[in-house]
């Protein structure tokens, strides 16, 4: 296909899809409507189950099979690339490994004075998901970026020494687990799967909203890992043999 | 709409075009990191904040770094002088 053809397709494409998209928000209610159904939801989901954040308690909660299924998307996802790439690093001899690139001094410090700071920030996202934006999956990347940045920061010794490939791994499977046994949980004690059968507390508190804050915790510690542990072995292939 | 949600919207669409005219694979990443980063402001802007964190960790943290790890081995494979 001729570049002016292309060209074309693409303008008429897209045009399409604006006149689509321009359509579909037409219909929508005016921003910020103060008695729309979201506005209903947000005060159901505050009442019933005492959540104060409603995008998780739509998550974690209402929606909870599919968050289920989501997590263990990335949990399969993980474990694939885990299992191709340890396949291909048995080949290679260990001392053929680098120390990788030389670290300019910059870096290094705001690396090492950056990690501990970001480690509280994920705990504190992945912990008051219930409360405020947040929740498991975007405090664990925070998490996992930790790990990255003690890498960017040379400390690549440092995580060879305490083996995060073991912890990621268990942090990873005991997230996926918690989910599966709270999702059991509600099938035991409450008579359907993911059933919020905890106490629901005060919202606003931090122990508050029954299941959904644990079912947080579990995602969190379930991304943290899988996030981790698809970052190390890519980090790995690109390290392996680039001393040859 | 106010001011600062048009600014943001113009913002989205400058960074999308940039990132499809953009060529060198690498500097495609780190533009599409930024370009990931206007659309959390967009999304912060019209309220959607749950939203707004998890572009900015998937767009500036997870791809950008799966693209760059992905380049610097095929680089090193092409071109085995290195």
């Amino acid at each position: 296909m001729s570049r002016r053809a292309r060209t074309a397709l693409a303008v008429i494409v897209l045009a399409g899809l604006a006149a689509l998209a321009v359509w579909a928000v037409s219909g929508l209610l005016p921003f910020g409507t103060p008695s729309g159904p979201a506005n209903r939801l947000v005060r159901t989901l505050d009442h019933k189950r005492q959540v104060a954040n409603a995008v998780n308690g739509i998550t974690y909660d209402m929606r909870g099979v599919d968050t289920l299924g989501e997590e263990l998307i990335l949990f399969v996802a993980a474990l694939g690339s885990a299992v191709l790439l340890r396949h291909r690093r048995d080949d290679v001899e260990e001392e053929e490994r680098a120390a990788g690139p030389p670290i300019a001094d910059a870096l290094r410090v705001a690396g090492t004075v950056l990690v501990a700071p970001l480690i509280v920030l994920g705990a504190y996202v992945v912990g008051t998901g219930h409360l405020g934006p947040g929740g498991g999956f975007q405090g664990g990347v925070i998490l996992a970026s930790g790990l990255l940045l003690a890498y960017a920061a040379g400390q690549v010794v440092a995580l060879e020494r305490v083996e995060p490939t073991a912890l990621v791994e268990v942090a990873e499977a005991t997230g996926a687990m918690a989910y599966a046994l709270v999702a059991v949980g509600g099938l035991v004690f409450a008579g359907a799967a993911l059933e919020n059968f905890l106490p629901f507390g005060t919202s606003g508190q931090l122990l508050s909203s029954g299941t959904i804050v644990v079912l947080s915790v579990g995602v969190g510690l379930e991304v943290t890992g899988a996030v981790a542990l698809i970052l190390t072995e890519f980090l790995d292939q690109t390290l392996l043999g680039q001393g040859k | 709409m106010t001011v600062l949600q048009v600014v943001a919207l113009l913002g989205v669409a400058a960074g999308g075009t940039a990132t499809v005219l953009v060529r060198d694979p690498v500097r495609q990443a780190l533009v599409s990191g930024g370009f990931g980063l206007q659309l959390a402001i967009l999304f912060f802007v019209f309220q959607a904040p749950d939203v707004a964190m998890s572009e900015i960790v998937v767009a500036t943290v997870a791809v950008p770094l799966m693209v760059l790890l992905a380049l610097a081995k095929l680089a090193r494979d092409e071109d085995p002088s290195e």
